[in-house]
């Protein structure tokens, strides 16, 4: 009896003083240190979306920048939101097959391969070239080279271009790509790669079938934050979209684009434009969440 | 039959009846020279890397008939089991000596494809591990490594296969769930089904039941009794009554000083069971060592 009794007190019996007090203070501590972590976040939303929402309007998306001094036309900057896409576009054709392909080979069929640790050194040093050396590098060989033309198809233009930014995004999107999806593919268990491979499955089948299925959320995510970086990246854009005030008039022309459009109109002498820099920049922030909200989403529909 | 680990006088067999039998029901194998050999392994020695785990083994897998390998932790019943479809390979280096014939065929021929080869020697893992996708296409999928079949000869083909893995009527009304859903019992019974459908000529078990709760087992040990005819079966186990239950032929595997692991003793279950020759077996099996 008196040993239940002793039993049941020690359950009840709360903690001393001492750990209490310190249980509270981590607590606390916990809780400030995530409200100072979220501040830099919670100050940047509200500031752009403050400063920036006074002059948007939906008519943003289908006109052009309207020029100084002349009354009546109705302002927007569709043209650098087209722009962007056309050159996000072409980065992505050119940096999503190769960023896959390289971690594919990393994480699969080339593992633990020579070949594979080299790739593997030399994309995080790609990764960590500054993205003003990745312009000025597509500039000496896309802008600055003359064209090739292959049987009347124009493969590389000469001068400012969609084509030469979307190739100045990709070298930066590709290491990003490619570490997060090697990440991804690795964190499939062997397991399963032996069971299928047990049922006689070939590496490019179990690869294919099984593999990467497995990891198309983490895949995804690498993909869009490669895509969020490269969407906001302005210095590769200056020396090889370059800017116009009109529409984009093709791929081998000079590109207009959001981050050059804000950087452009913040330095402006002119109120106007300064504002319309904050709503492109708030255009510009929704754009890539709404683009990583939708893939999620489509992702998880399509692989539960 | 040269290997004298293989010989067994009539009068021993003979000798056996089930009275004598203590654990489960131990019935006289089949003589070995009735017995088609599927899987013939002779002097095989295995290697990871410059380690080398197993050494100088001489066994013949019968068809229709279940092996067992048994024997203490680490004694490299499971690298043998997986030299056999050669598995073991992309767990990186390996280093195999010796042959290993399936039908007559060396497996380690330059000219074998795996695929191939794997598709005639399945095999259940340790731990259930089914695709995260649908009952149904877990079975289908290793039909359709092959190529497409039309609609109605897919549904037979993964009929069949869970009736006879004895998982039909557990899922019949969920193919289309994922195999996820499953309990670790049904989801071994899916991988078996799974591996059944491609119709292998052999398949090996490394401790299918390890993961598994005492019924689970027991429904996958009435799985193996009823699979017995059909099909050739090689299964590790670390159970030596599972050993006793299921099959008619053990292996008794063990490591050396060296840490090397050997074959001991082979023959039929009850043999082994009841008069093992070599005394390391008797020891094991009376649960002395191991």
């Amino acid at each position: 009896m008196t040993n239940h009794h002793a039993t049941a007190e020690i359950l009840s019996e709360p903690l001393s003083l001492q750990r209490r007090a310190l249980s509270a203070l981590m607590m606390g501590l916990t809780y400030l240190l995530f409200l100072v972590a979220i501040i830099p976040l919670g100050s940047l939303l509200y500031t752009i979306v403050s400063q920036g929402l006074p002059r948007f309007s939906w008519n943003v998306f289908f006109h052009i920048p309207a020029p100084i001094g002349e009354a009546g036309l109705i302002d927007g900057f569709g043209n650098a939101i087209q722009g962007s896409l056309m050159v996000l576009a072409v980065a992505c054709i050119i940096s999503i097959p190769v960023g896959l392909l390289a971690a594919i080979y990393m994480a699969e069929f080339g593992r633990n391969s020579k070949t594979a640790h080299v790739i593997r050194f030399v994309t995080q040093v790609l990764s960590a070239v500054p993205s003003v050396v990745v312009g000025v590098f597509a500039y000496g060989v896309i802008v600055f080279t003359p064209a090739i033309e292959i049987g009347g198809v124009l493969l590389k233009p000469k001068g400012f271009s969609a084509v030469a930014a979307g190739v100045a995004l990709a070298v930066l999107m590709v290491p990003i790509i490619a570490l997060t999806a090697e990440e991804s593919l690795k964190l499939v268990a062997n397991a399963q790669r032996l069971g299928s491979m047990a049922l006689g499955g070939s590496r490019f089948q179990t690869t294919f079938k099984v593999v990467i299925p497995q990891s198309m959320a983490g895949i995804t995510t690498g993909v869009l934050l490669a895509l969020s970086r490269a969407a906001g990246e302005t210095a590769p854009l200056l020396f090889t979209a370059f800017f116009t005030q009109n529409w984009p008039t093709g791929f081998d022309h000079p590109t207009p684009t959001l981050p050059v459009l804000i950087y452009n109109f913040s330095q402006s002498a002119y109120t106007s434009q300064n504002e319309m820099a904050w709503t492109a920049a708030m255009v510009l922030v929704a754009l890539v969440l709404l683009a990583s909200l939708v893939s999620r989403l489509a992702v998880r529909k399509s692989f539960r | 039959m040269n290997d004298p680990q293989l010989e067994t006088t009539p009068s021993e067999t003979e000798e056996l009846t089930l009275s004598q039998t203590k654990s489960g029901r131990l019935e006289p194998a089949p003589e070995p020279n009735e017995l088609v050999t599927a899987m013939k392994v002779r002097d095989l020695s295995f290697y990871y890397g410059t380690f080398k785990a197993i050494e100088g083994i001489n066994i013949d897998i019968y068809e229709g008939q279940v092996t067992a390998m048994i024997g203490p932790s680490g004694c490299g019943k499971s690298t043998f089991i997986k030299v056999l479809n050669r598995i073991s390979e992309l767990e990186g280096q390996v280093k195999v000596e010796g042959t290993v014939e399936f039908f007559g065929q060396n497996i380690y021929d330059p000219k074998v494809n795996l695929n191939r080869l794997r598709r005639q020697i399945g095999m259940v893992f340790q731990k259930p591990n089914p695709f995260p996708i649908s009952i149904y296409d877990n079975v289908a999928y290793g039909i359709r490594l092959f190529g497409r079949k039309p609609k109605v000869e897919m549904d037979e083909i993964v009929e069949t296969a869970l009736k006879s893995a004895a998982l039909w009527g557990e899922v019949k009304d969920k193919l289309n769930k994922s195999a996820l859903g499953l309990s670790g019992g049904q989801q071994q019974r899916l991988c078996i089904a799974r591996a059944l459908a491609v119709k292998p000529k052999v398949l090996l078990m490394d401790e299918p039941c390890s993961a598994l709760d005492p019924i689970a087992t027991m429904k996958v040990e009435e799985l193996i009794e009823s699979l017995r005819h059909e099909f050739t079966i090689a299964i590790v186990t670390h159970n030596m009554q599972q050993a006793s239950r299921v099959s008619s032929y053990t292996a008794f595997f063990s490591t050396d000083e060296s840490r090397v692991g050997h074959l001991v003793e082979f023959g039929p279950t009850s043999q082994i069971f009841l008069q093992a020759k070599h005394p390391r077996t008797r020891e094991y099996i009376e649960g002395r060592f191991g």
